[in-house]
């Protein structure tokens, strides 16, 4: 596979937790990777859009794989729909996933070892 | 041996599908609203509604291109969990049918295994996790025997539907372990799956179409 950054997005069933999150990863990882939300329906409501989500995964797309973070139930399966070369689905906790497969990707990290960042922060404990 | 199944025979299913749904669509809200989040009846409509539309309009010539094309359209319609799993069935029987123009009943049963083969994958369900796929896995058995038994169509299809009847009204006493509704943990019990009396309708759709 060829070496751009690794882009991220984050699939929510709400448009504003999408955004909201990918710009505190941002905030937190610096802005130089590709942090795409897509969230809600199409028409703003609550749900999942695969128009969205495939949109979002075109603008990630720097040519070294997308990783898709979901929240939870149809957001899941959305992003399953589009599992396949260079695009893979993680089954994190969506905040600290998001954050962790952030840091991994502006530091240049592979497709993989953007997977397995995220993966870890499936195991953080905060107390 | 009446009804051929060609693109016009899938595409009047999907019309049918439609029809009953939105027939039903109180009644799925309702079994959705006790353990799921309420939007089961109105989205699978809205998704059925534009899958019927799109297959006036681009009017697919082979029975595995009308089902990719309502699968598809289910999964851009729909908004919840039902448009990426029942979109996956439709597109994986589709592609199961492949470009013949006319299908067997056995292809038929094939597809069917093949559709359910999806929505298992994509949803990690087993049957007993009060899903749809226990509406759908016991009617693609039952066509699959229907079919090796040399029963007629109707018979065959008669069959699935009352499989999938029966697989429905079992998830009643089942606790769910997949979706929302597994949140709910024992207080599922007691409900009948949406997913499960959707499916169900999608089944007795087919039959209805077939003795037509």
């Amino acid at each position: 596979m060829s070496r751009g950054t690794v882009g991220l997005v984050l699939v929510s069933h709400s448009g504003p937790l999408a955004a909201e999150t990918a710009a505190l990863a941002a905030g937190i990882c610096g802005s130089d990777v590709p942090l795409e939300a897509a969230g809600g329906t199409g028409d703003g409501g609550l749900g999942t859009s695969a128009d969205l989500v495939e949109a979002a995964i075109g603008r990630a797309d720097r040519g070294g794989g997308v990783v898709l973070i979901p929240d939870l139930g149809s957001s899941v399966l959305t992003a399953r729909l589009f599992e396949g070369p260079g695009v893979v689905v993680a089954d994190v906790p969506f905040v600290e996933g998001a954050i962790a497969a952030a840091v991994a990707a502006g530091a240049g990290g592979s497709l993989e070892a953007v997977l397995a960042a995220a993966e870890e922060a499936r195991a953080f404990r905060k107390l | 041996m009446g009804t051929p199944m060609d693109a016009e025979f899938f595409t009047a299913w999907i019309g049918e599908a439609a029809r009953a749904v939105r027939a039903e669509k109180d009644r799925l809200t309702r079994l959705d609203t006790a353990i799921g989040d309420g939007d089961h009846g109105v989205n699978l409509d809205r998704g059925l509604t534009a899958a019927a539309a799109a297959l006036a309009e681009r009017r697919p010539a082979a029975p595995g291109a009308v089902l990719a094309l309502a699968g598809s359209t289910l999964i851009r319609k729909v908004g919840g969990a039902s448009g990426p799993l029942y979109g996956t069935a439709l597109r994986e029987a589709g592609r199961a049918l492949g470009e013949g123009a006319e299908v067997s009943p056995a292809e038929l049963a094939r597809a069917l295994e093949a559709a359910v083969d999806g929505v298992r994958g994509l949803g990690a369900a087993a049957e007993g996790d009060k899903t749809m796929v226990d509406a759908l896995a016991p009617a693609a058995g039952a066509l699959a025997r229907a079919v090796r038994e040399g029963r007629d169509l109707a018979a065959a299809l008669e069959a699935a539907a009352s499989a999938a009847e029966s697989g429905a009204e079992a998830t009643v006493p089942m606790e769910a372990r997949k979706g929302r509704a597994s949140y709910l943990g024992p207080r599922s019990v007691g409900h009948e799956d949406p997913g499960a009396a959707s499916g169900a309708l999608l089944l007795r759709a087919l039959h209805t179409v077939a003795v037509r």
